[in-house]
Protein backbone atom coordinates (compact mmCIF):
# COMPACT_ATOMS: atom_id res chain seq x y z
CA UNK A 1 0.00 0.00 0.00
CA UNK A 2 2.75 2.62 1.12
CA UNK A 3 4.56 1.69 -1.92
CA UNK A 4 2.19 1.91 -3.84
CA UNK A 5 1.57 5.60 -2.86
CA UNK A 6 5.22 5.94 -3.14
CA UNK A 7 5.04 6.92 -6.87
CA UNK A 8 4.12 10.15 -7.86
CA UNK A 9 1.85 8.52 -11.31
CA UNK A 10 -0.36 6.63 -8.70
CA UNK A 11 -0.43 9.60 -6.53
CA UNK A 12 -1.70 11.55 -9.37
CA UNK A 13 -4.03 8.25 -10.75
CA UNK A 14 -5.61 8.27 -6.86
CA UNK A 15 -6.57 11.42 -7.09
CA UNK A 16 -8.10 11.51 -10.22
CA UNK A 17 -9.92 8.63 -9.31
CA UNK A 18 -11.39 10.47 -6.63
CA UNK A 19 -12.00 13.73 -8.46
CA UNK A 20 -14.01 11.16 -11.49
CA UNK A 21 -15.91 8.93 -8.77
CA UNK A 22 -17.44 12.35 -7.45
CA UNK A 23 -18.06 13.96 -10.55
CA UNK A 24 -19.64 11.17 -12.91
CA UNK A 25 -22.45 10.19 -10.57
CA UNK A 26 -23.16 14.01 -9.13
CA UNK A 27 -23.82 14.35 -13.30
CA UNK A 28 -25.27 11.29 -14.41
CA UNK A 29 -28.07 10.83 -11.75
CA UNK A 30 -29.48 13.94 -14.09
CA UNK A 31 -29.44 11.93 -16.96
CA UNK A 32 -30.74 8.92 -15.28
CA UNK A 33 -33.53 10.60 -13.99
CA UNK A 34 -34.38 11.89 -17.18
CA UNK A 35 -33.90 8.38 -18.55
CA UNK A 36 -31.23 8.96 -20.75
CA UNK A 37 -28.78 7.14 -19.10
CA UNK A 38 -27.06 6.34 -22.45
CA UNK A 39 -26.47 9.84 -23.28
CA UNK A 40 -23.01 9.82 -21.68
CA UNK A 41 -21.97 6.98 -24.00
CA UNK A 42 -22.28 8.96 -26.64
CA UNK A 43 -20.64 11.69 -25.69
CA UNK A 44 -17.82 9.11 -24.91
CA UNK A 45 -17.90 8.65 -28.90
CA UNK A 46 -17.73 12.66 -29.96
CA UNK A 47 -15.18 12.83 -27.44
CA UNK A 48 -13.02 10.41 -29.67
CA UNK A 49 -13.52 13.19 -32.36
CA UNK A 50 -11.39 15.48 -29.77
CA UNK A 51 -8.88 13.34 -28.91
CA UNK A 52 -8.34 12.46 -32.64
CA UNK A 53 -7.88 16.26 -33.41
CA UNK A 54 -5.36 16.28 -29.95
CA UNK A 55 -2.93 13.88 -31.91
CA UNK A 56 -2.97 15.70 -34.94
CA UNK A 57 -2.55 18.97 -33.71
CA UNK A 58 0.04 17.75 -31.21
CA UNK A 59 -2.01 19.67 -28.28
CA UNK A 60 -4.01 18.03 -24.87
CA UNK A 61 -5.95 15.55 -26.07
CA UNK A 62 -8.00 16.50 -22.99
CA UNK A 63 -8.52 20.08 -24.03
CA UNK A 64 -9.45 19.23 -27.45
CA UNK A 65 -11.43 16.41 -26.23
CA UNK A 66 -13.30 18.94 -23.68
CA UNK A 67 -14.17 21.13 -26.95
CA UNK A 68 -15.68 18.62 -29.27
CA UNK A 69 -17.69 17.19 -26.31
CA UNK A 70 -18.83 20.50 -25.07
CA UNK A 71 -19.82 21.11 -29.02
CA UNK A 72 -21.38 17.59 -29.45
CA UNK A 73 -23.59 18.02 -26.35
CA UNK A 74 -25.23 20.85 -27.05
CA UNK A 75 -26.13 19.83 -30.37
CA UNK A 76 -27.67 16.82 -28.50
CA UNK A 77 -29.77 19.08 -26.46
CA UNK A 78 -31.03 20.91 -29.21
CA UNK A 79 -32.21 17.98 -30.88
CA UNK A 80 -33.70 16.63 -27.51
CA UNK A 81 -35.28 19.70 -26.87
CA UNK A 82 -37.34 20.13 -30.43
CA UNK A 83 -38.63 17.03 -29.56
CA UNK A 84 -38.00 16.10 -33.13
CA UNK A 85 -39.48 12.75 -33.91
CA UNK A 86 -36.51 11.72 -36.49
CA UNK A 87 -34.05 13.00 -33.13
CA UNK A 88 -32.55 9.80 -32.49
CA UNK A 89 -31.20 9.48 -36.04
CA UNK A 90 -29.71 12.33 -36.10
CA UNK A 91 -28.23 11.18 -32.65
CA UNK A 92 -26.86 7.98 -34.43
CA UNK A 93 -25.17 9.80 -37.20
CA UNK A 94 -23.61 12.45 -34.21
CA UNK A 95 -22.50 9.32 -31.93
CA UNK A 96 -21.08 7.23 -34.85
CA UNK A 97 -19.83 9.86 -36.77
CA UNK A 98 -17.41 10.91 -33.88
CA UNK A 99 -16.39 7.30 -33.22
CA UNK A 100 -15.12 6.90 -37.08
CA UNK A 101 -13.74 10.57 -37.43
CA UNK A 102 -11.58 10.02 -34.23
CA UNK A 103 -9.67 6.53 -35.18
CA UNK A 104 -9.69 8.14 -38.09
CA UNK A 105 -7.58 11.27 -37.34
CA UNK A 106 -5.55 9.44 -34.91
CA UNK A 107 -4.37 6.74 -37.58
CA UNK A 108 -3.24 9.66 -39.82
CA UNK A 109 -1.38 11.20 -36.88
CA UNK A 110 2.38 10.99 -36.14
CA UNK A 111 1.78 8.79 -33.16
CA UNK A 112 -0.22 5.92 -35.64
CA UNK A 113 -0.16 2.50 -34.68
CA UNK A 114 1.75 3.22 -30.94
CA UNK A 115 -1.37 2.04 -29.31
CA UNK A 116 -1.76 5.21 -26.99
CA UNK A 117 -5.64 5.47 -28.28
CA UNK A 118 -6.08 2.17 -26.58
CA UNK A 119 -5.65 3.81 -23.35
CA UNK A 120 -8.19 6.84 -24.51
CA UNK A 121 -10.68 3.76 -24.76
CA UNK A 122 -10.50 1.58 -21.73
CA UNK A 123 -8.76 4.27 -18.73
CA UNK A 124 -5.16 4.02 -18.08
CA UNK A 125 -3.03 4.45 -14.71
CA UNK A 126 0.10 5.56 -15.94
CA UNK A 127 -1.52 8.44 -18.34
CA UNK A 128 -2.16 10.65 -15.91
CA UNK A 129 0.01 13.66 -16.58
CA UNK A 130 0.54 16.00 -13.94
CA UNK A 131 -1.13 18.65 -17.17
CA UNK A 132 -3.73 16.30 -16.95
CA UNK A 133 -4.36 16.34 -13.35
CA UNK A 134 -4.94 19.99 -13.20
CA UNK A 135 -7.13 20.02 -15.77
CA UNK A 136 -9.57 16.99 -14.18
CA UNK A 137 -8.94 19.02 -10.81
CA UNK A 138 -10.05 22.31 -12.49
CA UNK A 139 -12.87 20.79 -14.62
CA UNK A 140 -14.13 18.83 -11.89
CA UNK A 141 -14.36 21.27 -9.17
CA UNK A 142 -16.63 23.12 -11.76
CA UNK A 143 -18.62 20.06 -12.44
CA UNK A 144 -19.04 19.64 -8.40
CA UNK A 145 -20.20 23.22 -7.90
CA UNK A 146 -22.68 22.78 -10.55
CA UNK A 147 -24.55 20.00 -9.96
CA UNK A 148 -24.82 19.86 -6.35
CA UNK A 149 -25.05 23.62 -5.90
CA UNK A 150 -27.93 23.85 -8.08
CA UNK A 151 -29.57 20.41 -7.06
CA UNK A 152 -32.88 21.85 -6.64
CA UNK A 153 -33.09 23.92 -9.92
CA UNK A 154 -31.61 20.58 -11.90
CA UNK A 155 -33.83 18.30 -10.55
CA UNK A 156 -36.96 20.14 -11.24
CA UNK A 157 -36.18 20.08 -14.93
CA UNK A 158 -35.15 16.75 -15.51
CA UNK A 159 -38.04 15.95 -13.48
CA UNK A 160 -40.88 17.96 -15.13
CA UNK A 161 -39.86 20.26 -17.67
CA UNK A 162 -43.35 21.97 -18.10
CA UNK A 163 -43.66 22.34 -14.69
CA UNK A 164 -39.98 24.19 -14.25
CA UNK A 165 -41.20 26.37 -16.97
CA UNK A 166 -43.88 27.77 -14.85
CA UNK A 167 -41.59 28.00 -12.12
CA UNK A 168 -39.83 31.08 -14.09
CA UNK A 169 -36.44 28.74 -14.25
CA UNK A 170 -34.83 29.61 -17.36
CA UNK A 171 -35.37 25.82 -18.47
CA UNK A 172 -33.54 26.33 -21.63
CA UNK A 173 -29.80 27.23 -20.23
CA UNK A 174 -30.21 24.90 -17.33
CA UNK A 175 -30.47 22.38 -19.92
CA UNK A 176 -27.74 23.39 -22.22
CA UNK A 177 -25.61 23.80 -18.53
CA UNK A 178 -26.19 20.01 -17.67
CA UNK A 179 -25.39 19.11 -21.63
CA UNK A 180 -21.84 20.97 -21.32
CA UNK A 181 -21.77 19.24 -17.51
CA UNK A 182 -21.85 16.11 -19.03
CA UNK A 183 -19.59 16.46 -21.62
CA UNK A 184 -16.87 18.12 -19.26
CA UNK A 185 -17.79 15.01 -17.13
CA UNK A 186 -16.64 12.28 -19.72
CA UNK A 187 -13.75 14.39 -20.84
CA UNK A 188 -12.55 14.38 -17.00
CA UNK A 189 -13.21 10.57 -16.68
CA UNK A 190 -11.39 9.34 -19.72
CA UNK A 191 -8.44 9.33 -18.22
CA UNK A 192 -9.17 6.52 -15.42
CA UNK A 193 -12.45 4.94 -16.54
CA UNK A 194 -11.65 5.30 -20.98
CA UNK A 195 -14.25 6.40 -23.24
CA UNK A 196 -16.08 3.69 -23.76
CA UNK A 197 -17.03 2.60 -20.17
CA UNK A 198 -17.29 6.49 -18.94
CA UNK A 199 -20.96 6.34 -19.16
CA UNK A 200 -21.29 3.03 -16.76
CA UNK A 201 -19.65 5.01 -13.84
CA UNK A 202 -22.56 8.17 -14.87
CA UNK A 203 -25.03 5.68 -14.70
CA UNK A 204 -24.45 2.06 -12.90
CA UNK A 205 -23.39 3.84 -9.40
CA UNK A 206 -26.70 5.79 -9.69
CA UNK A 207 -28.94 2.51 -10.14
CA UNK A 208 -26.86 0.78 -7.41
CA UNK A 209 -27.77 3.45 -4.88
CA UNK A 210 -31.11 3.61 -5.88
CA UNK A 211 -32.35 0.08 -4.80
CA UNK A 212 -31.50 1.20 -1.15
CA UNK A 213 -32.70 5.28 -1.09
CA UNK A 214 -36.10 6.37 -1.18
CA UNK A 215 -35.05 10.52 -1.76
CA UNK A 216 -33.36 11.76 -4.39
CA UNK A 217 -30.81 13.46 -2.26
CA UNK A 218 -29.74 10.74 -0.48
CA UNK A 219 -29.44 8.68 -3.99
CA UNK A 220 -27.00 11.52 -5.17
CA UNK A 221 -24.91 11.37 -1.86
CA UNK A 222 -24.95 7.64 -2.06
CA UNK A 223 -24.18 7.71 -5.51
CA UNK A 224 -21.57 9.72 -5.27
CA UNK A 225 -19.70 8.38 -2.32
CA UNK A 226 -19.57 4.81 -4.08
CA UNK A 227 -18.53 6.00 -7.18
CA UNK A 228 -15.20 7.20 -5.49
CA UNK A 229 -15.06 3.96 -3.51
CA UNK A 230 -15.67 1.58 -6.79
CA UNK A 231 -12.77 4.64 -8.28
CA UNK A 232 -10.18 4.08 -5.92
CA UNK A 233 -10.78 0.40 -5.33
CA UNK A 234 -10.55 -0.52 -9.37
CA UNK A 235 -7.02 1.90 -9.77
CA UNK A 236 -5.68 0.14 -6.91
CA UNK A 237 -6.71 -3.17 -8.36
CA UNK A 238 -5.58 -2.04 -11.86
CA UNK A 239 -2.16 -1.13 -10.03
CA UNK A 240 -1.98 -4.58 -8.16
CA UNK A 241 -3.15 -6.83 -10.85
CA UNK A 242 -1.60 -4.97 -14.18
CA UNK A 243 -5.28 -4.82 -15.48
CA UNK A 244 -7.07 -1.85 -16.99
CA UNK A 245 -8.48 0.77 -14.80
CA UNK A 246 -11.56 0.81 -16.63
CA UNK A 247 -12.84 -2.38 -16.89
CA UNK A 248 -11.55 -3.18 -13.16
CA UNK A 249 -13.61 -0.20 -11.97
CA UNK A 250 -16.74 -0.73 -13.68
CA UNK A 251 -17.01 -4.21 -12.88
CA UNK A 252 -16.97 -3.58 -9.16
CA UNK A 253 -19.15 -0.99 -9.71
CA UNK A 254 -21.59 -3.92 -11.23
CA UNK A 255 -21.02 -6.22 -8.60
CA UNK A 256 -22.11 -3.48 -5.73
CA UNK A 257 -24.75 -3.26 -8.04
CA UNK A 258 -25.83 -6.76 -7.80
CA UNK A 259 -25.41 -7.04 -4.15
CA UNK A 260 -27.42 -4.00 -3.74
CA UNK A 261 -30.39 -5.03 -5.56
CA UNK A 262 -30.15 -8.63 -3.75
CA UNK A 263 -30.84 -6.60 -0.59
CA UNK A 264 -33.38 -4.22 -2.01
CA UNK A 265 -36.18 -6.46 -1.88
CA UNK A 266 -35.84 -7.49 1.74
CA UNK A 267 -35.67 -3.97 3.07
CA UNK A 268 -38.92 -3.05 0.56
CA UNK A 269 -40.57 -5.66 2.34
CA UNK A 270 -39.63 -4.80 6.11
CA UNK A 271 -40.53 -1.09 4.76
CA UNK A 272 -44.10 -2.00 3.88
CA UNK A 273 -44.31 -4.64 6.64
CA UNK A 274 -46.35 -1.77 8.53
CA UNK A 275 -48.86 -1.47 6.03
CA UNK A 276 -50.42 -4.50 5.59
CA UNK A 277 -51.37 -4.58 9.19
CA UNK A 278 -54.07 -2.09 8.69
CA UNK A 279 -55.85 -4.55 5.89
CA UNK A 280 -56.59 -8.25 6.21
CA UNK A 281 -53.92 -10.68 5.29
CA UNK A 282 -54.95 -12.73 2.13
CA UNK A 283 -58.05 -11.61 0.41
CA UNK A 284 -60.77 -14.00 1.51
CA UNK A 285 -64.29 -12.37 1.04
CA UNK A 286 -66.05 -14.65 -1.10
CA UNK A 287 -67.77 -13.42 -4.41
CA UNK A 288 -70.86 -15.60 -4.86
CA UNK A 289 -71.59 -14.93 -8.74
CA UNK A 290 -67.93 -15.75 -9.31
CA UNK A 291 -67.23 -18.96 -7.45
CA UNK A 292 -69.19 -21.51 -9.26
CA UNK A 293 -68.03 -20.11 -12.76
CA UNK A 294 -64.86 -21.10 -11.43
CA UNK A 295 -65.57 -24.35 -10.44
CA UNK A 296 -67.46 -25.59 -13.59
CA UNK A 297 -69.10 -23.44 -16.32
CA UNK A 298 -72.51 -23.37 -15.71
CA UNK A 299 -73.99 -23.57 -19.16
CA UNK A 300 -77.67 -24.23 -17.79
CA UNK A 301 -78.82 -20.07 -17.20
CA UNK A 302 -78.52 -17.43 -19.67
CA UNK A 303 -75.25 -15.91 -17.71
CA UNK A 304 -73.43 -18.66 -17.91
CA UNK A 305 -74.16 -19.22 -21.42
CA UNK A 306 -73.21 -15.31 -22.64
CA UNK A 307 -70.42 -15.82 -20.69
CA UNK A 308 -69.27 -19.21 -22.50
CA UNK A 309 -70.22 -17.64 -25.63
CA UNK A 310 -67.92 -14.35 -25.47
CA UNK B 1 -58.78 48.39 -20.76
CA UNK B 2 -62.19 48.00 -19.99
CA UNK B 3 -60.91 46.18 -16.46
CA UNK B 4 -59.60 48.09 -13.85
CA UNK B 5 -57.74 44.99 -12.13
CA UNK B 6 -55.92 42.97 -15.54
CA UNK B 7 -57.19 40.07 -16.05
CA UNK B 8 -55.42 36.53 -15.08
CA UNK B 9 -55.40 35.16 -18.61
CA UNK B 10 -55.95 37.07 -21.71
CA UNK B 11 -55.24 35.36 -25.31
CA UNK B 12 -56.07 36.36 -28.25
CA UNK B 13 -56.38 35.12 -31.68
CA UNK B 14 -53.97 31.96 -30.95
CA UNK B 15 -53.18 30.05 -33.89
CA UNK B 16 -50.40 27.47 -32.47
CA UNK B 17 -49.12 23.76 -34.23
CA UNK B 18 -47.55 20.86 -33.12
CA UNK B 19 -45.38 18.71 -35.11
CA UNK B 20 -46.48 20.68 -37.97
CA UNK B 21 -50.25 20.28 -37.62
CA UNK B 22 -52.12 23.15 -36.65
CA UNK B 23 -54.03 22.86 -33.46
CA UNK B 24 -55.02 26.20 -32.22
CA UNK B 25 -56.42 28.22 -35.28
CA UNK B 26 -57.52 31.65 -33.46
CA UNK B 27 -58.35 30.52 -29.97
CA UNK B 28 -59.75 33.80 -27.55
CA UNK B 29 -59.51 32.55 -23.62
CA UNK B 30 -59.99 35.11 -20.96
CA UNK B 31 -59.73 33.99 -17.30
CA UNK B 32 -61.11 36.79 -14.83
CA UNK B 33 -59.85 37.16 -11.57
CA UNK B 34 -61.46 34.84 -8.85
CA UNK B 35 -62.98 33.52 -11.29
CA UNK B 36 -63.34 29.14 -12.49
CA UNK B 37 -63.51 28.38 -15.80
CA UNK B 38 -64.18 25.17 -17.44
CA UNK B 39 -61.85 24.03 -21.10
CA UNK B 40 -64.31 21.30 -22.51
CA UNK B 41 -63.78 19.56 -26.15
CA UNK B 42 -63.30 16.15 -27.67
CA UNK B 43 -59.57 14.78 -27.39
CA UNK B 44 -58.12 16.78 -30.30
CA UNK B 45 -59.87 19.62 -30.18
CA UNK B 46 -56.84 21.68 -28.51
CA UNK B 47 -57.44 22.07 -24.81
CA UNK B 48 -54.06 20.93 -23.57
CA UNK B 49 -52.51 23.25 -26.46
CA UNK B 50 -54.29 25.97 -25.23
CA UNK B 51 -52.86 25.56 -21.65
CA UNK B 52 -49.53 24.92 -22.77
CA UNK B 53 -49.74 28.08 -24.80
CA UNK B 54 -50.70 30.37 -21.82
CA UNK B 55 -47.94 29.16 -19.65
CA UNK B 56 -45.63 29.06 -22.67
CA UNK B 57 -44.39 25.37 -23.59
CA UNK B 58 -46.03 25.94 -26.97
CA UNK B 59 -45.26 29.11 -28.84
CA UNK B 60 -47.78 31.29 -30.37
CA UNK B 61 -47.61 31.28 -34.23
CA UNK B 62 -49.82 34.42 -34.20
CA UNK B 63 -52.06 36.34 -31.52
CA UNK B 64 -51.26 37.68 -28.04
CA UNK B 65 -50.86 36.08 -24.73
CA UNK B 66 -50.87 38.47 -21.81
CA UNK B 67 -50.79 37.03 -18.00
CA UNK B 68 -51.77 39.47 -15.45
CA UNK B 69 -51.52 42.38 -17.87
CA UNK B 70 -48.27 42.05 -18.88
CA UNK B 71 -47.45 40.02 -22.13
CA UNK B 72 -46.36 37.27 -21.88
CA UNK B 73 -42.58 37.55 -23.04
CA UNK B 74 -41.92 40.49 -20.38
CA UNK B 75 -44.28 38.26 -17.84
CA UNK B 76 -41.94 37.60 -14.80
CA UNK B 77 -43.99 36.63 -11.83
CA UNK B 78 -44.26 33.10 -12.13
CA UNK B 79 -44.66 32.72 -8.67
CA UNK B 80 -48.64 34.09 -9.24
CA UNK B 81 -49.56 30.48 -11.25
CA UNK B 82 -49.75 27.14 -10.48
CA UNK B 83 -49.39 24.78 -12.90
CA UNK B 84 -51.41 20.81 -12.55
CA UNK B 85 -49.71 19.00 -15.93
CA UNK B 86 -51.85 16.11 -17.21
CA UNK B 87 -50.01 13.07 -16.37
CA UNK B 88 -50.42 9.49 -15.08
CA UNK B 89 -47.42 9.45 -13.20
CA UNK B 90 -45.65 11.95 -10.99
CA UNK B 91 -42.55 9.53 -11.01
CA UNK B 92 -38.90 9.86 -12.97
CA UNK B 93 -36.19 7.36 -13.37
CA UNK B 94 -34.81 8.02 -9.75
CA UNK B 95 -36.18 7.74 -7.03
CA UNK B 96 -37.61 10.85 -5.47
CA UNK B 97 -39.94 11.19 -1.79
CA UNK B 98 -43.67 13.26 -1.81
CA UNK B 99 -41.75 16.39 -0.09
CA UNK B 100 -38.42 17.01 -2.71
CA UNK B 101 -41.20 16.61 -5.88
CA UNK B 102 -43.76 19.31 -3.91
CA UNK B 103 -40.48 20.85 -2.60
CA UNK B 104 -39.96 22.64 -6.70
CA UNK B 105 -43.33 24.25 -6.63
CA UNK B 106 -41.38 27.08 -3.79
CA UNK B 107 -38.06 27.44 -6.92
CA UNK B 108 -39.72 30.66 -7.38
CA UNK B 109 -39.91 31.60 -4.20
CA UNK B 110 -36.48 30.74 -2.82
CA UNK B 111 -34.98 30.83 -6.76
CA UNK B 112 -31.06 30.11 -5.72
CA UNK B 113 -30.98 30.90 -1.84
CA UNK B 114 -31.00 27.93 0.59
CA UNK B 115 -34.66 26.31 1.14
CA UNK B 116 -35.81 27.59 4.45
CA UNK B 117 -37.99 27.06 7.18
CA UNK B 118 -40.71 29.10 6.13
CA UNK B 119 -40.10 27.42 2.13
CA UNK B 120 -40.52 23.70 4.17
CA UNK B 121 -43.79 25.36 5.90
CA UNK B 122 -45.32 26.13 2.78
CA UNK B 123 -44.78 22.72 1.84
CA UNK B 124 -46.40 21.25 4.65
CA UNK B 125 -49.14 23.14 4.53
CA UNK B 126 -50.00 22.32 0.58
CA UNK B 127 -49.36 18.75 1.54
CA UNK B 128 -51.50 18.70 4.53
CA UNK B 129 -54.20 20.68 2.31
CA UNK B 130 -54.49 18.05 -0.45
CA UNK B 131 -54.28 15.06 2.40
CA UNK B 132 -50.75 13.65 1.80
CA UNK B 133 -48.66 15.12 4.48
CA UNK B 134 -48.49 11.52 6.32
CA UNK B 135 -47.07 10.84 3.25
CA UNK B 136 -44.41 13.41 2.64
CA UNK B 137 -41.38 10.82 3.22
CA UNK B 138 -42.62 8.19 1.29
CA UNK B 139 -41.17 7.55 -2.59
CA UNK B 140 -43.69 8.72 -5.39
CA UNK B 141 -43.30 5.69 -7.37
CA UNK B 142 -44.96 4.09 -4.37
CA UNK B 143 -48.16 5.86 -4.39
CA UNK B 144 -51.52 5.04 -6.35
CA UNK B 145 -52.53 7.03 -9.21
CA UNK B 146 -55.06 9.84 -7.46
CA UNK B 147 -52.01 10.28 -4.60
CA UNK B 148 -49.57 11.02 -7.40
CA UNK B 149 -51.92 13.56 -8.45
CA UNK B 150 -52.74 15.16 -5.27
CA UNK B 151 -48.87 15.53 -4.98
CA UNK B 152 -49.03 17.33 -8.07
CA UNK B 153 -51.62 19.33 -7.08
CA UNK B 154 -49.55 20.61 -3.45
CA UNK B 155 -46.35 20.95 -5.62
CA UNK B 156 -48.67 23.63 -7.61
CA UNK B 157 -50.36 24.71 -4.58
CA UNK B 158 -47.17 25.36 -2.63
CA UNK B 159 -46.81 28.70 -3.30
CA UNK B 160 -50.58 30.51 -3.12
CA UNK B 161 -50.69 31.08 -6.78
CA UNK B 162 -53.44 34.02 -7.86
CA UNK B 163 -53.93 31.64 -11.00
CA UNK B 164 -54.36 27.92 -11.10
CA UNK B 165 -54.11 25.93 -14.54
CA UNK B 166 -55.22 22.32 -13.65
CA UNK B 167 -55.15 19.77 -17.17
CA UNK B 168 -57.03 17.01 -16.63
CA UNK B 169 -56.85 16.83 -13.28
CA UNK B 170 -59.93 14.38 -12.86
CA UNK B 171 -58.52 11.44 -15.01
CA UNK B 172 -57.75 8.24 -13.71
CA UNK B 173 -58.22 9.51 -10.43
CA UNK B 174 -60.19 7.80 -7.43
CA UNK B 175 -63.18 8.84 -5.77
CA UNK B 176 -61.04 9.52 -2.61
CA UNK B 177 -59.09 11.85 -4.46
CA UNK B 178 -61.58 13.60 -6.59
CA UNK B 179 -63.42 14.92 -3.22
CA UNK B 180 -60.44 15.90 -2.12
CA UNK B 181 -59.57 17.83 -4.95
CA UNK B 182 -63.15 19.40 -5.83
CA UNK B 183 -62.62 20.41 -1.80
CA UNK B 184 -58.86 21.82 -2.38
CA UNK B 185 -60.55 23.46 -5.36
CA UNK B 186 -63.10 25.36 -3.26
CA UNK B 187 -60.79 25.60 -1.00
CA UNK B 188 -58.95 27.96 -3.68
CA UNK B 189 -61.47 29.34 -4.78
CA UNK B 190 -62.46 31.05 -2.07
CA UNK B 191 -59.05 32.34 -1.44
CA UNK B 192 -59.57 34.29 -4.09
CA UNK B 193 -57.22 32.16 -6.59
CA UNK B 194 -59.09 32.36 -10.56
CA UNK B 195 -58.93 28.82 -11.90
CA UNK B 196 -58.77 27.06 -15.30
CA UNK B 197 -59.85 24.07 -15.39
CA UNK B 198 -59.43 21.64 -18.48
CA UNK B 199 -61.99 18.55 -18.47
CA UNK B 200 -63.46 16.31 -20.65
CA UNK B 201 -66.68 16.35 -19.08
CA UNK B 202 -68.16 18.72 -16.10
CA UNK B 203 -68.78 16.11 -13.67
CA UNK B 204 -68.27 16.51 -10.01
CA UNK B 205 -67.02 19.70 -10.24
CA UNK B 206 -69.81 20.95 -12.06
CA UNK B 207 -70.95 23.70 -9.29
CA UNK B 208 -67.54 25.22 -8.66
CA UNK B 209 -67.29 26.55 -12.59
CA UNK B 210 -68.15 29.79 -13.39
CA UNK B 211 -67.86 29.70 -17.23
CA UNK B 212 -67.08 27.22 -19.80
CA UNK B 213 -65.47 27.29 -23.14
CA UNK B 214 -65.78 24.68 -25.58
CA UNK B 215 -63.45 24.14 -28.18
CA UNK B 216 -63.60 22.51 -31.24
CA UNK B 217 -61.26 21.32 -33.73
CA UNK B 218 -59.02 24.36 -32.67
CA UNK B 219 -62.17 27.37 -32.77
CA UNK B 220 -64.05 28.39 -29.71
CA UNK B 221 -67.74 26.80 -30.45
CA UNK B 222 -69.11 28.18 -27.02
CA UNK B 223 -67.95 30.31 -24.41
CA UNK B 224 -70.89 30.85 -21.69
CA UNK B 225 -72.39 29.37 -18.36
CA UNK B 226 -72.17 26.06 -17.92
CA UNK B 227 -75.20 23.83 -18.96
CA UNK B 228 -75.75 22.65 -15.72
CA UNK B 229 -76.25 18.34 -15.21
CA UNK B 230 -75.08 17.72 -18.48
CA UNK B 231 -71.66 17.10 -19.94
CA UNK B 232 -69.69 18.18 -23.60
CA UNK B 233 -73.11 15.97 -25.18
CA UNK B 234 -75.36 19.27 -24.57
CA UNK B 235 -73.28 22.36 -25.52
CA UNK B 236 -73.89 23.81 -28.74
CA UNK B 237 -71.09 22.71 -31.18
CA UNK B 238 -70.92 19.39 -30.31
CA UNK B 239 -71.08 16.97 -33.33
CA UNK B 240 -73.48 14.33 -32.55
CA UNK B 241 -73.16 11.40 -34.24
CA UNK B 242 -74.55 8.20 -33.60
CA UNK B 243 -73.38 4.99 -34.64
CA UNK B 244 -76.94 3.50 -35.34
CA UNK B 245 -77.91 6.50 -37.70
CA UNK B 246 -77.66 5.11 -41.58
CA UNK B 247 -75.51 7.50 -43.53
CA UNK B 248 -72.57 7.65 -40.53
CA UNK B 249 -71.14 4.22 -40.55
CA UNK B 250 -68.19 5.03 -43.38
CA UNK B 251 -67.28 8.14 -41.44
CA UNK B 252 -66.91 6.15 -37.83
CA UNK B 253 -64.79 2.85 -39.13
CA UNK B 254 -62.43 5.24 -41.32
Amino acid sequence: MTEMLSYDFMQRALLAAVLVGITAPAVGIYLVQRRQALMGDGMGHVAMTGVGLGFIFQTSPVWMAVLVCVLGAVTMELVRSRGNQRGDIALAMLFYGGMACGKLLVSLSAEAGSGSLESYLWGSILTVAPADLAAIAVLGAVVIAVTVGLRRQLFAICQDEDFARVTGLPVRTLNLLLAVMAAVTVTVAMRVVGLLLVSALMVVPVVAAQQLTRSFAATQAASIALGVVVSLAGVTGSYELDVPSGPAIVLLAIAVFAVFSALAAPLARRRHRGDTEHGPKICDVRLPAQTPERTSPDTTTPEGRAGLAQ
Amino acid sequence: MTHPIPQAVRLRDAVASRGGRPVLRGVDLTVRPGEVVALLGANGSGKSTTVKTVIGSVPLERGTLELFGTPHGSFRAWHRIGYVPQRTTAASGVPATVREVVSTGRLPQHRLLPFRRKDREAVDRALAAVGMLERAGDGVADLSGGQQQRVLIARALVGSPDLLIMDEPMAGVDAASQQVLADTLRAEVGRGAAVLLVLHELGPLEPLIDRAVVLRDGCVAHDGPPVPNTGLHALPGHDHVHPHADLTPPRLLA
